[in-house]
């Protein structure tokens, strides 16, 4: 196989890794004024995702880095082009880090009431802009041979908020399911009913989003010129099916489970129409980033498959290690025995 | 300002507020992983609050670094988006690296030492806190080696268009790269026994835990003095490959401008920039900057005139800055001996005098180390890659004016209302101590 196909597939499952992963994260984040119903409920909400949330979000570094590297004239222009969006990204994604640092380091209502907003927005907006970036980057981005034609506003068109709408309902029921996981008694029963009660908006905004691409991008030419394709987006659909059946056979591990895999059949039905695009230009093909035009030479592509080989594996067992170690659902009690706790 | 001077600015403040929080995150892991294994060895309790009243510090630290370490990533893209299609295919790969290889062990095991208190074996968390320290060692080392490479370009030909890798050893073992990271990793162990000296100082002036901070500050004083020495070193070799290939930075560090063998070093000199002479040159020390240089008083110093003017770096800030930091350097390495020595003599905690010069001294090593990064950064001027690319070259072409401003605007409010709130934390947990309520200390899970 091609490097650039080898290094585009890596590039997607790094994407998908990070949206399953940091997901869970936004969504109890931008959830959590609305599940928790006091202190301490919110403190089992931030301790639930504690262990984690940094780890996670080592995966949209790794995914930066890895375009960086593979893909230099990608990373370049797609940084560059959306910086604005990328900007208030970067605020927010500072923000939630330092927030959950740093609201249990003193008492006080005014002091948490403060951080507990800015984890909410701080959680809403990567997701929303997430979702922003990607549909218009499905759409292809105004660029010719003087450059980039856009900016923020032109950002904000109807598909771009569409799929900005898709991210946040993907990881809010996602968030919601994890949280159900991982706590127990009436806060794990509350975020199971707010699951259940997400699932059927969630579904809305996929159809719409799923026939608003057919006018709003070409995403469709690849599956119509193999139709075996489509199955791509059907496991994704009968993912996001199957989360709505485990949960009500009132099976929330197993919900998150198939809400994990939607995630990741979302995100292969996006770059599978890509394919071999990057991003593409929506004013003149001739003018699109494909992997071929925008990728590093084989020698470093060589050189970063060795290095993916050996380190992404080893990252893998030791996550899976801690993940283990954390299985168990957050109690009270968890956070009285360990004074670190968020 | 244009977008250029801006995005420069931009990234001076970004890379220097990250900068506050880096190399004490360097330093304070080693130390606290140091007190936490002596727990692990000895059962002594001591030891275990030492691991948690200075890890709990490292805490609040380490939030800061970790957020503003992804500005890093990102604006290299966003701002300097013809450098990373220019140089992408060789500057990628140790970034791409650090992140999969060290900031994943960082960022995944912080979070077992953090939440694992009372679900792990207690050698299992000590090991947690090692591979935490590994982990932001490895990360500085990788970061170093991308920078190393723009510093002294190796392992690339100039095809496409673009700088492409065809050597990934000569990258990975770039000799500027590696004095570059040893450099900045003893520097940073001297920040964090400056910052646990200085802390236990306070404490020891007002005899609180008299034995919990003196021990503290023993280890400490000993973890600054080798460091110490080790910045000193590592320094000097770094200076020789300096005078090697970067030769205009070399000349801008000791200002000086004629060609010449057996260039003397002047203890007092002010450089005129204008005239391309030094204004003032007295107290000299023969041969000097030709022993420093090659480590040879006949060796051949090339002077900034015999560089074009526009390559040469700015002289005034370069200068003065290696001069101030080799300064605090000398001063610290100084302290660190005292520090050593003083604490074995009776009546330590009386030394009041010494023990508010320790309190001072916690900001000069978080000077010294803002100083090396001008000397490194100014100095390359005005190379973004040294002899390769000028910096002007890489700025991004599609971003305005008002979306830079914007960017630099709400960079300086946000980071400078987290670093005052992230000070205020640091100063809080500092003054009140480690908790001596032993009996409400959860001990970690034993192996059954």
């Amino acid at each position: 196989m091609e490097l650039q196909i080898t290094w585009f597939i890596l590039w997607a499952v790094l994407w998908a890794a990070y949206f399953i992963l940091d997901g869970f994260v936004l969504g109890t984040g931008f959830l959590s004024s609305m599940l928790a119903k006091n202190d301490t409920e919110k403190r089992l909400l931030l301790n639930a995702v504690g262990p984690v949330w940094d780890g996670n979000e080592v995966w949209l570094l790794t995914a930066g880095g890895a375009t960086f590297a593979a893909f230099p004239t990608t990373y370049a222009l797609m940084f560059s082009y959306l910086y604005t969006a990328l900007l208030l990204l970067l605020f927010s994604l500072i923000v939630r880090g330092v927030s959950f640092e740093f609201r249990g380091k003193m008492e006080g209502q005014a002091w948490k009431q403060g951080w507990d907003r800015a984890i909410t927005i701080s959680s809403f907006l990567p997701a929303l802009l997430f979702g922003v970036a990607f549909g218009n980057i499905f759409a292809g981005l105004p660029m010719d041979a003087a450059g980039y034609h856009g900016g923020l506003l032109s950002l904000l068109n109807p598909y771009g908020i569409l799929t900005g709408l898709l991210f946040v309902c993907l990881f809010a029921v996602h968030g919601a399911l994890y949280t159900a996981v991982k706590t127990v008694g009436e806060l794990s029963g509350r975020a199971f009913r707010l699951a259940k009660l997400l699932w059927m908006p969630l579904l809305l905004v996929a159809v719409i989003f799923l026939g608003a691409t057919a006018y709003a991008t070409k995403l469709y030419d690849n599956y119509l010129a193999a139709p075996v394709l489509f199955l791509v987006p059907g496991v994704a659909v009968l993912a996001l099916i199957m989360v709505q059946a485990y949960m009500i056979a009132n099976k929330p591990l197993r919900a998150f489970a198939a809400s994990c895999i939607t995630i990741l059949f979302v995100v292969f039905t996006g770059v599978t129409g890509l394919f071999p695009n990057m991003i593409p230009s929506s004013l003149d093909p001739a003018y699109s980033l494909t992997i071929y035009n925008s990728s590093s030479s084989q020698y470093t592509l060589t050189i970063m498959t060795v290095v993916a080989l050996i380190f992404v594996p080893i990252v893998i067992l030791y996550k899976i290690w801690v993940y283990r170690i954390f299985r168990a659902p957050v109690t009270v009690q968890d956070l009285t025995e360990n004074r670190e706790a968020y | 300002m244009d977008v250029l001077a801006l995005s420069r600015l931009q990234f001076a403040v970004t890379t220097m507020f990250h900068f506050i929080f880096v190399p004490l995150t360097l330093g304070l892991s080693v130390l606290t992983a140091w007190f936490e294994t002596g727990y692990v060895r000895t059962g002594d309790e001591t030891y275990l609050r030492m691991a948690k009243f200075w890890g709990k510090l490292f805490l609040i630290n380490f939030a800061l670094g970790v957020v503003t370490g992804i500005t890093q990533e990102f604006q290299f893209g966003m701002n300097w988006a013809e450098y990373s299609r220019y140089v992408g295919d060789i500057f990628g790969a140790p970034l791409a690296i650090e992140a999969t290889a060290a900031f994943f062990l960082e960022s995944v095991f912080i979070g077992l030492w953090i939440f694992g208190w009372n679900k792990i074996s207690k050698t299992t968390h000590a090991i947690a806190i090692w591979l935490v320290a590994i982990g932001t060692n490895l990360s500085a080392l990788w970061i170093l080696l991308a920078n190393g490479w723009m510093q002294r370009p190796v392992g690339f030909i100039l095809r496409n268009g673009r700088a492409e890798m065809n050597d990934f050893m000569a990258v990975v073992t770039n000799p500027y790269g590696w004095f570059k990271f040893l450099h900045t990793v003893t520097s940073g162990y001297m920040v964090a026994a400056f910052f646990v000296m200085g802390i236990a100082a306070w404490h020891l002036l007002r005899k609180n835990e008299v034995d919990f901070f003196t021990r503290s500050f023993k280890t400490a004083a000993m973890f600054g003095l080798l460091s110490g020495l080790a910045v000193g070193v590592t320094g000097d070799f770094h200076a020789v490959e300096i005078a090697k290939v970067q030769p205009t930075k070399f000349a801008a560090m000791e200002s000086v401008w004629e060609t010449g063998r057996r260039v003397p070093m002047h203890l007092l000199l002010v450089p005129d920039e204008a005239n391309e002479r030094n204004g003032v040159e007295t107290l000299s020390i023969p041969a000097m900057v030709s022993m420093l240089a090659f480590h040879d008083p006949d060796a051949e110093i090339r002077g900034l005139k015999s560089f074009p003017k526009d390559e040469r770096p700015p002289v005034l800030p370069v200068f003065l800055s290696f001069r101030l930091m080799v300064g605090l350097g000398t001063l610290m390495i100084g302290l660190c001996l005292l520090a050593v020595i003083m604490p074995r003599w009776k009546h330590f905690v009386n030394f009041k005098l010494f023990l508010g010069v320790m309190v001072a001294a916690l900001p000069l090593p978080y000077l010294a180390v803002q100083l090396g990064w001008l000397v490194a950064e100014l100095g390359r001027q005005p190379w973004v890659v040294y002899g390769v690319l000028k910096t002007a070259s890489g700025v991004s072409s599609s971003v305005s004016v008002v979306q830079v401003a914007g960017s630099l605007l709400g960079f300086t409010l946000l980071y400078g209302l987290l670093g005052a709130i992230d000070i205020f934390l640091l100063v809080k947990y500092a003054k009140k101590g480690p908790d001596n309520d032993t009996t409400g200390m959860i001990p970690v899970k034993e192996v059954a």
